[in-house]
């Protein structure tokens, strides 16, 4: 393996790891909406105090599904530390 | 300070060329543990409850009035699903507590778990509103959306499975990255919180978004 391989397979993987860290900033999506749904199901709480266990359970469900642009991210960022898919393309 | 490793479950045996790894004897433990426990609570039924078939009890009515507020009365038959998945589910995800490898954050029982939960939805559409309004439904609101509707299909079973892996794979590391920072004399104690959020907390409350979706799905394909 000549030395312009190796150079290229380093470059390859830092900027796959760059990518990774990159890819896992879209938790700010999720994060943001997830802690508007939990505000706003506490102010339903202190009106509702009676209605508790259907807020509950309706602000989770909500959080879940606002989870999934979080757990793409996630994914994406497994992809390219573990597979390493991108070095293939050095050869 | 040893390495610290992050890798998948280990391969322990095989048979027959296949690969058995943590993942399958940790569920097989989950299992045997489900059947113990259901053995041991529904020896002696009796009339009026006592002991621990009051727990039995208070498990099965408290699964059936979830089904009742998530899908409605007149699917009550779904019950017995959740009964059996909501176990099957936490007790995998707090397998973390004992040192073993959690099966579930493995991606290959969460993709399985899905997959279940998506040929489920799509039997059931078929089966009560026939094969015509299940393929109309692909081109609702109107024809032009049929990519985008074929694609939300596919995007369920992905993002439903790794809802549950990424949660308990990231709680997996994270626990890993406390014990490996943790001079060892510290190791008894301080990582207890941590348990308690990842595994107990986290594992609770994804076992809950598992089954609520499951029900949400079912009761969208069955419909009114």
């Amino acid at each position: 393996m000549n030395e312009t391989l190796i150079l290229g397979r380093s470059i390859v993987l830092a900027a796959s790891a760059l990518g990774a860290g990159i890819a896992l900033t879209a938790g700010f999506g999720p994060a943001i909406g997830q802690g508007y749904a939990a505000g706003k199901g506490t102010e339903a709480v202190g009106r509702q105090p009676e209605a508790r266990a259907d807020i509950t359970q309706t602000m989770l469900l909500g959080q879940a599904v606002a989870e999934t642009t979080g757990i793409y991210s996630l994914l994406v960022a497994l992809i390219l530390v573990l597979l390493n898919p991108l070095v293939g393309l050095v050869g | 300070m040893g390495n610290l490793e992050i890798n998948g479950p280990r391969i322990l045996f095989r048979v027959f060329g296949y690969p058995i790894t943590e993942t399958i004897t940790n569920q097989w433990l989950v299992m045997v543990l489900i059947i113990a426990l259901a053995y041991w609570v529904t020896r002696n039924l009796q009339k009026t409850p006592k002991g621990k078939q009051h727990i039995a009890e208070l498990w099965v009515s408290t699964v059936q009035s979830l089904v009742q507020q998530a899908m409605g009365a007149k699917n009550m038959w779904f019950a017995p699903y959740i009964v059996a998945l909501i176990p099957f589910i936490f007790f995998s995800n707090v397998l973390g507590l004992v040192g073993l490898r959690p099966p579930t954050a493995d991606l290959n029982t969460t993709l399985a778990l899905s997959m279940l939960t998506v040929f489920m939805f799509h039997y059931y559409s078929i089966k009560f509103n026939g094969i015509v309004a299940y393929l109309k439904g692909y081109l609702d609101p109107f024809a032009l959306f049929l990519p985008i509707n074929i694609i939300g299909e596919l995007s369920r079973p992905v993002s439903l499975s790794f809802r549950l892996f990424g949660n308990l794979f990231g709680g997996s590391v994270i626990m890993s990255l406390v014990y490996f920072l943790l001079p060892v004399f510290l190791r008894v104690a301080v990582p207890i919180p941590f348990h308690i959020y990842f595994d107990i907390f986290s594992g609770g409350i994804q076992t809950f978004i598992f089954a609520m979706l499951t029900m949400v799905f079912i009761a969208n394909a069955v419909g009114d």
